[in-house]
């Protein structure tokens, strides 16, 4: 069983976002393993893009931070090396723009991503129909490309189950990222369109700001992804980012981890 | 040039977007392809033409130009006499009336110059339905006017502080909102770009441009001409302009990038000269971009050129060598703006000065038997006051 199988295999799982070099690499370096070391299950490490057209305004901030401090490509491979020799078991996921990956070359990008220990890759500007250019190349290197499905997405639901590869990433609402104060979609009835098909894990992202709302909705799917709120913790926190995202990490991991597995 | 039935150009296009706008697009694509074979859809889009936009624009003989260049017969193609100003009217015409039958009541819309943002105002007015348009605060400065006549015909401007304030944002701005709003909500893209079936349906309500400059030189001349010249931002007049003449060989299709400050500052806006192969706003094409594929700030003095990307068909164009895509610069665009103006008292805009500017070069090494249509995008009113400060001269009103 690989690593994302796993995460998904005791208990619902909490998976926090980070963007890779929000405010520098060292810190974000730091923020990661407070997550880790705090209950977190999957880890997934935003490549900053300079354009990010999925993104809200706190996660495009993140990105213009990250740019401007410098952090590439090849410096955020070396902090994920650093970070998968100490943590052999975790899962971690890119979360990043086509371009960030076709221009660096995916083959070459897929071949190092692997040398850091990436287990999957989250490509939202990249849905079903244009995974060609990435998932043959990706697969050979053991990484997962993971499949989106959103509100809007009704009968293609099914479609893009069939092909999911490590878990399914339920965008919860209409929109960008960030946080807001209710998510109306009912994620119920798209995880059950989800089983009729696959048996991948569904986790739900976009818009969940706590550990309430992570607790619902990995209530109704197998996990819960937070970004904007932790995200913005980072950019308020700065030198003390490490210790208030671990603080934040264990409340909402615990909140999700007590959700009984139906 | 027919897309595949990926809405590819060669390796160019597709739909990289988000999942989220999946089925507005092959909603918009299966409603496209109702109506655009509909006769009673054509009949009414070209009344539009005809009665709202002035359409046919005339195919007008720059008989002074000529003589003082004195080679090639010069023809301008008056895209500036079309109601609102631009060749932009003629696509927002035919995306909000396919927007209208597919039950949507709002547009939204990015624009650059605020040509685009005019005009899909003005449509959305004619229409009786609700419009937002998206652009940078650098853009909203140098083109202040605009965004006047934009809230005159009732749209609502919302400006975008995020990278560069610039066009580029005002497209990421566009389609983050679109992602928010669907249902009721149709984004009126403003060239041909971004993802399909847009850079198509685009090009499509656009290639009027090249059907009536086909039939207007062959009336005039008896014979097609030598050489179409365009400006190429995202690209669409110049697609418009180009798309009739495509299966004719002989005739030199030519794209003029906005280099800025030249293709070797830095401060350029030439995507085919100085970018590379990527995957931005919906598409697989040419970007100006670092070795990280992250998406470089561009510079052109024409707020509708500064663009880091090309609309697919033009990139596929240039592919496989059928259009050549030139660079030209800030001064020799703001030269030949002036030089227009004197000669035919046409006062072009900066972005089709850069097209008038390649004329200028060409002319002279071409015979006198030969011809060259140059299109006039839009009109100069609004460049009037950046060009006089670009001249050392403050305009004050």
């Amino acid at each position: 069983m690989n690593r994302i199988a796993k995460a998904f295999e005791q208990h619902k799982a909490f998976i926090p976002f980070i963007t890779a070099g929000d405010p520098d690499l060292e810190t974000s370096r730091k923020v990661i393993e407070a997550a880790i070391e705090n209950g977190a299950d999957l880890i997934e490490i935003g490549i900053p893009f300079s354009d990010p057209t999925a993104e809200g305004p706190v996660i495009m901030e993140a990105d213009n931070i990250a740019l401007r401090s410098g952090t590439t490509t090849d410096r955020i491979f070396d902090m994920t090396k650093e970070l998968r020799n100490r943590y052999p078991d975790i899962p971690f996921v890119y979360m990043t723009y086509a371009n960030v990956v076709y221009s660096y070359g995916t083959e070459r990008f897929a071949e190092r991503a692997k040398e850091a220990g990436i287990d999957g890759m989250i490509l939202p500007d990249v849905p079903y129909e244009e995974k060609g250019d990435f998932d043959p190349v990706l697969s050979q290197y053991g990484i997962d490309l993971i499949s989106m499905i959103a509100p809007t997405s009704k009968e293609r639901i099914a479609m893009i189950a069939k092909e999911a590869k490590g878990f399914l990433y339920v965008v919860s609402s209409l929109g960008v990222t960030g946080t807001r104060s209710s998510i109306t979609t009912d994620i119920g009835a798209m995880t059950s369109l989800v089983r009729q098909s696959s048996n991948v894990p569904c986790a739900v992202g976009f818009g969940i700001s706590g550990p309430g709302q992570a607790a619902a909705m990995a209530a109704v799917s197998d996990g819960a992804i937070v970004g904007s709120a932790i995200v913005r913790i980072v950019n308020e926190a700065g030198i003390e980012a490490p210790g208030k995202v671990g603080a934040f990490v264990r409340e909402t991991a615990d909140a999700v981890h007590s959700v009984s597995i139906v | 040039m027919p897309t595949n039935e990926n809405g590819r150009f060669g390796i160019h296009g597709g739909q990289y977007i988000p999942e989220t706008l999946m089925n507005a697009v092959i909603e918009l694509e299966e409603a496209y392809n109702k109506y655009k074979n509909d006769s009673a859809f054509n009949a009414e889009l070209t009344d539009l033409f005809n009665e709202y936009a002035n359409r046919p624009s005339r195919l007008y003989y720059a008989e002074k130009m000529t003589k003082d260049l004195g080679g090639a017969k010069i023809y301008l193609k008056r895209e500036d006499l079309n109601h609102t100003g631009a060749h932009k009217i003629n696509n927002c015409l035919g995306q909000a009336l396919l927007a209208k039958k597919m039950g949507k009541t709002r547009l939204i819309a990015e624009t650059g110059a605020g040509q685009h943002g005019v005009a899909t105002a003005t449509v959305a007015a004619l229409m009786g339905m609700e419009c937002v348009v998206f652009m940078g605060r650098v853009d909203m400065e140098r083109q202040a006017l605009n965004v006047y006549k934009m809230r005159l015909l009732g749209a609502d401007v919302v400006p975008v502080t995020t990278g560069t304030g610039t066009l580029k944002d005002a497209v990421s701005q566009c389609m983050r909102e679109w992602t928010s709003r669907i249902a009721d909500t149709h984004y009126c893209l403003g060239s041909c770009m971004g993802p399909h079936p847009f850079p198509t349906i685009v090009r499509d309500f656009q290639s009027v441009i090249s059907k009536e400059t086909r039939a207007q030189i062959l009336e005039k001349e008896g014979r097609l001409p030598d050489a179409v010249i365009a400006c190429v931002g995202g690209g669409s007049n110049a697609i418009g302009s180009f798309y009739h003449f495509i299966p004719d060989k002989d005739v030199q299709l030519i794209g003029c990038e906005a280099a800025g400050r030249g293709v070797d500052t830095g401060e350029t806006a030439a995507t085919i000269n100085t970018g590379r192969l990527g995957i931005f706003h919906g598409m697989k094409s040419y970007f100006c971009q670092n070795e990280y594929g992250q998406i470089a700030p561009v510079y052109s003095i024409s707020a509708g050129l500064d663009y880091p990307g090309i609309g697919p068909e033009h990139a596929y164009l240039h592919d496989i060598g059928r259009a050549q895509y030139v660079p030209v610069t800030d001064e020799e665009a703001v030269q030949a703006f002036e030089y227009l103006s004197r000669t035919e008292g046409i006062i072009p805009a900066i972005e089709s000065a850069h097209a008038v500017a390649q004329a200028m070069k060409l002319a002279p090494k071409m015979d006198r038997d030969q011809i060259l249509v140059v299109t006039i995008s839009g009109r100069g009113d609004k460049d009037c006051k950046a060009i006089a400060r670009y001249r050392g001269e403050e305009i004050v009103d």
